[in-house]
Formats: structure tokens, sequence, C-alpha cells
């Protein structure tokens, strides 16, 4: 997927260059684009190299494990097919807890660590459980509270104030996941509907 | 309550930075040799990046300099336009569930064009911290354990998103007190 992406983006400029006649400043832009990479993922290192440490600390402290207690009641509600004190549930709670702090790095490895919970929960091992899209469905739109990568690249790029997003994201995200939660809802009772 | 918000944004980090060093230290950690330690791997990070970014910088670059890019919103903006969506930052919205690094490299152009702190620069980071790469998330998740019926989790996925997409303009709008 991410190869056709890629060569189409290539390909549709070149095309387009070719027409337009603009191949001069396609060049530069591929020598342009090139430089623009390696200084902003240098300049990212900043925030990133922060995060990670402050990070450390809060896991290291105990919060991370606290924050994960506070959204028990949330999992319970999310994930009925779940047993509470089941390893599952854990692993949930914590990629919740990386998703909303804005480690993505994190995330991802605990949210694996959920699927496969999931799984021995599961009574069919080639189709996802219910509790398994819920899953999904909470982790692509997930709730964040710092953004992390994009406040590091709007500091690089000289923005007044960096963590202007916050808020907005806060919002949105409080929406998409709302609305991932209910889509996730309506389509389990449709799926079961059509079954019955 | 926009007012509120725009304080949340600024007092959120600072607050959350001084929460967690002194519960650190209250809890007895050596919170520097801590944070070192955790910090260590900022560096590594950051050149892990190094050919992602390049690669799809170039393409990006390559695919705005050439006028493809001013096409493709060109025509998409009437739809765009009844869902309040700006058209420049479409192309983000639309390569957002598809892939991380190129829609980071998407953000950036943007940013860099129209400025960080413009209504549109603040959308478009709004859209790209407020959703993930759904495909990837899928492939990745549903791989790992072997899943090959993922029944309605890519409807529901990609859905959010467009949910999300929305809700950045919303929040954007509101919050600078444009609506």
């Amino acid at each position: 997927m991410i190869d056709f992406i890629w060569l189409l983006l290539f390909l549709a400029g070149l095309l387009t260059a070719a027409c337009t006649g603009r191949m001069d400043a396609v060049a530069r832009a591929v020598l342009g684009g090139a430089e623009l990479g390696v200084e902003l993922s240098i300049g990212l290192v900043s925030v990133i190299t922060l995060w990670l440490g402050l990070m450390h600390v809060a896991t290291q402290a105990g919060l991370v494990d606290g924050l994960s207690k506070l959204l028990r009641p949330v999992g319970r509600w999310l994930f009925p097919s779940v047993p509470p004190d089941h390893p599952a549930m854990g692993a949930i709670l914590a990629n919740m807890t990386a998703n909303i702090l804005g480690i993505g790095n994190a995330a991802t490895p605990l949210g694996m660590k959920a699927m496969q919970e999931l799984q021995t929960l599961n009574p069919d091992k080639e189709t996802a459980s219910d509790a398994m899209c819920t899953l999904l469905a909470v982790n692509t739109a997930s709730i964040t509270l710092i953004p992390t990568t994009v406040i590091a690249i709007r500091m690089q790029l000289g923005s007044h104030d960096p963590t202007a997003v916050v808020g907005t994201t806060l919002i949105a995200t409080a929406l998409g996941t709302a609305g991932a939660i209910v889509l996730d809802r309506a389509f389990r009772a449709w799926s079961k509907r059509r079954r019955a | 309550m926009q007012a509120v918000i725009s304080m949340v944004s600024s007092w959120l980090l600072p607050s959350l930075i001084a929460v967690i060093l002194v519960t650190g230290y209250a809890r007895r950690l050596p919170v520097y040799h801590v944070f070192v330690a955790g910090a260590k791997g900022g560096f590594a990070w950051g050149v892990r990046l190094i050919p992602h970014l390049v690669a799809m910088m170039v393409a990006v670059q390559v695919f705005r300099a050439s006028g493809a890019m001013d096409i493709m919103v060109h025509g998409l903006s009437p739809l765009l336009h009844w869902l309040h969506v700006p058209p420049e930052v479409a192309p983000l919205g639309l390569l957002r569930p598809i892939s991380g690094q190129g829609s980071l490299a998407l953000l950036i152009d943007i940013l860099k064009e129209k400025g960080p702190d413009s209504t549109l620069g603040l959308i478009a980071s709004t859209m790209q911290a407020s959703t993930d790469t759904t495909l990837y998330i899928i492939t990745v998740y549903f791989g790992s354990v072997g899943i090959r019926n993922i029944r309605y989790a890519l409807k529901v996925g990609l859905l959010a998103d467009f949910i999300s997409v929305l809700a950045s303009v919303f929040a954007v709008h509101w919050v600078t007190g444009k609506w």
C-alpha cells in the first residue's frame, strides 16, 4: 500500500510537471525535499528526548499505572466481554494510557500485547472478536492529551504558540472517540442481527 | 469557554511536567538520573525517522512543485466547501489513515506554506494529532495474532477518521472564535 502511494505521488508529480513545464521546479523539489527530511528529523529530537525522559520518570513513579487504574471503569464499560482481572484488561488499559499521554511508540507494542491476550479469549482464532474490534476503534481515534510529534514540528517551524493545538486536539479526539464507540456498537448490533 | 480551552493549552504541558517530577521526587526516585536514562533513546528515534521522512518529503515536494496538488485540491473543493473543510488540508485528511510518515510530510508542507499559527496551520496540526494511521494499526494488530476476518473494524476505523477530520475543523474554528 505504502509503495503504491509513494510511487503515485512521484508519478502524478512527474506527469503534471511534463504537462505544465515545471520540470525544473520538480528537480529542485527533489533535493529540497531530501534536505528538509533530514533537517526535520533532527529537529524532532529535542521534544522527543524531553518526552521520553519525562515518561520514564512517570512510569517509574507509578503515574502510568495510576492512570491505568483510573481508566478501569471505562475499560469495563467498553469491554464487557473481557473479565476485569484477565491480563487482557491490564494490557488494554496500558495501551489506552499510552495513547492518551502521546507516547505512540509505546502504545503499539502494548496494543499488540492486548491483542494476544484477547486472542486467548477468542473462540474463533481466525475471526476478530467484539473486544478486538472495540480495541481497534478506540486506538484509531484515541483521546490525546499531549500530541508530542505535532508540538515538536510546530516548534521546529517557528510557531509562536506550539502548544496551541493541545485544546483543539483534546476536543477533536474526544468527538472522534465518541464517534468510534458509537459506530463500533452500531456495527456490532447490526452484525449480530444479521447472523441471528 | 474558548478562553478556558486556550488556557488549558498553555497550562497542560508545564503542569504535567511538574506533576511528574514532583511525584517522582516524593516517591524518592533519583528523578534526574531516571530522566536521563529514559531520554537516551531520543536521538536514535530521530535518526530512525530520517529515511522515512526523506522518502516522503521528496515525494510530497515533487507532488506539490509540479502543480499536481493544486489540481487535486481544486477538483475536491466543491465537496469540501459543502463539508466546511478547507481544501488545502484535504490531501492531509486523505493520506492520514494510510501513511503516518506521508501525512507528517504533508503537515510540514502546509505549516511551511501557510504558517504554523494560521487557521489552516492549526487545523492541519489538529488533524494530524487527532487521527491515527488506521490501516497500519489494523494490519499490525490483526496480523500479529493471525486474524483473517476483521469484520467491520476497517469501516469503523475509517469512518472514525472522517469524524475526527470534521471535528478538527470544528474545534479550531470554535476555539479561535470563528464560529
